[in-house]
């Protein structure tokens, strides 16, 4: 069959033909939204009409088959419109109230978990890892199962003091906000990466490989055409693997997860900031991660006991000093806690002012 | 049709939480290329590392984008993974749809690629994992003939993204839908054919909550902002402490400038001295409500760690109004990429060079003067520059104030 005419240049289609009649009517007219359980809230607007929303969880790798699922549970539920979140969750569209519990029963029927919404954890921002990227080392898909079979309580029903965003990335590339999240893990290289020198004048550019290292460890290396490495300066970024493929940094015994904690993007009450580290080294133990899944549990629930109601984990920690959240956790604080890179100035105490 | 053993990856189909490794194989089930990617996949947690080589240069005839180049090293292991490039389609502003449309995207990748997706990527777009080079043209017809076009890769504007705006919330401050389309729209050009020294990311957030994280990882974050006052409700004031808010520890003793009373009766916001950061509002929703006139803060340059560190989005313009057409800010976009055109070095994202270059030489190329709110506080170091234009101004100053009597600081 010929295929049909391509277009070029047209963009997305417009979002007004995607948009209930409900929203439609009352676009930028609404007055509040209620939070009824984890995975139920409703928008009332201006007018009184109101929109219910129904939020479950997705693995962000979906299946056709599995969006034609989500099609028909919209079509029966919703006239067909529903939306997905940036964090990867599927919310189901309601203006009839009438719907909401018929929707709910036959979604749980369907085995679709409903929650995320509110002060607990909702759906983890995530990498490609394993799965389809050339510079993951390790998977973040099966990191975010595994962390969310243990913390499922914390997306159904049980409440937190505010809501903790959780967020995986593959290599410290970090693709998704992982920087800023209230606890994620970064998968880290340990190695000085190893020259393939013979490949190297075939596959690279001399300039763009010493310009990618962050510490300029990289010179240039005549006698072999390539480039060599200083071992003092190599932090393992893996910039220089980004650049020039012959340049090789994966080593499965010694590639491991770090754990970052204390960021938010928001505003609220205080500043966005950046997660920093805690624990900088667990083994890649897939398929499960056991060790990587208790440490951030264990953060959860020591978050949990100890911070007011409305404090992020990074607000709590401020609150409470560094020096209490390792003494309240029980994780040995490190000489990699202690920034040697760029952010030295601004991370060292400069009072002797702290508790025990 | 099962075609490998997988006891790993199994392992990840146990457990409450949505499986990925059930929709891999609910995929592979009449797909051979997501079936290959099954036992790549089993094959990496066996050895504990990836096989995908870097992206090779794959696309569609007249863009330089929009595809990303996937191959793997174990091509012969797994032949229906040899090739399994990634299709990104610009989503809807939003992430609206109708299952009309998604079927539609369904039917053709289901002809075409692997069955696997990611709904979505982080960037936004609707990512189709998996297809072969000769298969690219026809997905792109297939597509673009029914309305979809391609999102952006490499060193290109990526393809903008928004939070839900007055699609669903109380708090939007502008039309994100809108502006989200509105500048896609614009840059075709530059999402589709890449021209930049590197990526360029827009996200477009209604207020501080900033739901798509725009101030931690887009070069130009555009977030909310009012500038009136906010309106209380005392009824509904009334109604929360009746069930059961404390007001003052959860509202007024959270209030980052301090600038709220409660005597048991009466919530009193001094206005003058708010800063606007939401949480009194999100607490509070039926309560308390921004008035007044409506715009944006401009921040520029966040981004991860790759180089020399992440950054977070300096503020550049505190207040704009984001009204359609939207002139003023697509001009002023385009004197940022004008200022990042002349100055980058390759890979080089804006943050960066504006690190290298100061950011006076940044403001003054795109027309804005320096304001404390751009700040968190003045240098602490002596070593300033000062044109032979500054000094003359505070000479000129100086002799004014000679006139008058009267000292200008």
């Amino acid at each position: 069959m010929a295929l049909p005419q391509r277009k070029t240049d047209i963009g997305p289609p417009h979002y007004k033909q995607f948009l209930p009649p409900v929203i439609q009517k009352n676009y930028g007219k609404w007055k509040y939204h209620e939070v009824i359980d984890p995975g139920l809230m409703v928008h009332v607007a201006e007018s009184g009409d109101k929109l219910w929303t129904v939020r479950v969880a997705s693995p962000r790798i979906l299946a056709t088959d599995t969006i034609r699922e989500h099609c028909d549970i919209a079509e029966k539920y919703c006239g067909g419109f529903f939306r997905y979140t940036t964090r990867n969750n599927v919310e189901f569209l309601v203006s009839d109230e009438k719907q909401v519990e018929p929707l709910k029963k036959d979604l749980a029927k369907r085995g679709f978990k409903m929650g995320g919404i509110g002060a607990g954890i909702s759906n983890v921002v995530h990498t490609q890892g394993w799965v389809h990227c050339h510079s993951a080392c390790t998977d973040a898909s099966g990191l975010v199962k595994a962390m969310m079979d243990e913390l499922m309580p914390y997306f159904e029903s049980k409440r937190l003091p505010s809501k903790v965003r959780l967020a995986v990335a593959c290599c410290v590339n970090m693709c998704g906000a992982v920087h800023c999240s209230d606890i994620a893990v970064v998968a880290v290289h340990t190695k000085v990466p190893v020259i393939k020198h013979e490949d190297f004048k075939n596959m690279c550019e001399l300039p763009t490989v010493i310009g990618s290292c962050p510490t300029r460890a990289i010179s240039p290396d005549p006698a072999n055409k390539s480039v060599k490495i200083n071992a003092e300066k190599c932090m393992y970024c893996g910039n220089c693997f980004t650049v020039c493929p012959p340049i090789s940094i994966k080593d499965p015994d010694r590639d491991g997860i770090a754990i970052v904690v204390g960021g938010k993007v928001s505003s609220l009450r205080t500043s966005p900031k950046f997660s920093k580290l805690v624990i900088p080294y667990i083994s890649n133990e897939p398929p499960r991660w056991p060790k990587a899944v208790a440490a951030i549990k264990h953060i959860v629930e020591v978050y949990a006991k100890h911070a007011r109601k409305h404090e992020r984990i990074g607000e709590w920690i401020d609150r409470i000093g560094w020096e209490r959240f390792f003494s309240l956790t029980g994780i040995d604080f490190t000489f990699q806690c202690i920034d040697d890179f760029t952010f030295m100035r601004d991370t060292m105490r400069t009072s002797a002012t702290f508790k025990w | 049709m099962k075609k490998y053993d997988t006891p790993l990856i199994d392992e990840l189909e146990k457990g409450p939480w949505p499986s990925f490794v059930t929709e891999m194989k609910r995929a592979a089930k009449n797909n051979e290329m997501a079936n290959d990617a099954l036992g790549h996949l089993e094959k990496c947690y066996k050895t504990r590392v990836g096989y995908w080589k870097h992206g090779g240069i794959v696309g569609v005839l007249g863009y330089g984008g929009g595809v990303i180049g996937r191959y793997s090293e174990l091509g012969d292991e797994f032949p229906g993974v040899a090739h399994f490039h990634t299709v990104r389609i610009n989503q809807p502003s939003g992430f609206f749809y109708t299952s009309a449309a998604l079927r539609e995207i369904c039917d053709i990748w289901d002809k075409y690629g692997s069955g696997l997706t990611n709904v979505h990527g982080s960037t936004g777009d609707l990512v189709l994992l998996g297809t072969k080079t000769e298969a690219l043209e026809a997905v792109f017809a297939e597509y673009s003939s029914r309305g979809w076009d391609l999102g952006g890769s490499g060193s290109a504007l990526r393809t903008p993204s928004c939070c839900v705006g007055p699609g669903r919330c109380e708090w939007t401050n502008y039309d994100t839908l809108d502006l989200s389309y509105a500048l896609t729209q614009e840059f075709q050009d530059e999402i589709h054919r890449p021209t930049f020294a590197y990526k360029f990311k827009i996200k477009m957030s209604g207020c501080a909550c900033d739901c798509v994280a725009s101030i931690a990882r887009a070069d130009m974050s555009i977030i909310g902002t009012w500038k009136g006052n906010i309106e209380v409700n005392q009824d509904e004031v009334k109604n929360y402490a009746k069930k059961g808010m404390d007001i003052n520890a959860e509202i007024v003793n959270m209030c980052p400038t301090q600038c709220i009373s409660y005597d048991g009766k009466e919530l009193k916001i001094n206005n003058a001295e708010c800063s606007r950061c939401m949480h009194c509002i999100t607490r509070m929703t039926k309560a308390l409500r921004p008035t007044g006139e409506r715009g944006a803060t401009i921040c520029i340059g966040s981004k991860a760690p790759i180089v020399v560190g992440s950054l977070l989005s300096w503020v550049i313009v505190p207040f704009i109004k984001v009204e359609p057409p939207y002139t003023e800010l697509k001009d002023l976009i385009r004197k940022i990429w004008e200022w990042w055109d002349d100055n980058a070095k390759p890979r080089e994202r804006i943050g960066e060079v504006i690190e290298m270059k100061g950011m006076r030489s940044f403001l003054e190329a795109i027309g804005q003067s320096p304001i404390p709110q751009q700040i968190k506080e003045p240098r602490k170091d002596p070593f300033m520059f000062y044109t032979e234009g500054d000094i003359a101004a505070f000479k000129a100053k100086e002799a004014e104030e000679k006139k008058t009597g009267k000292f200008k600081f």
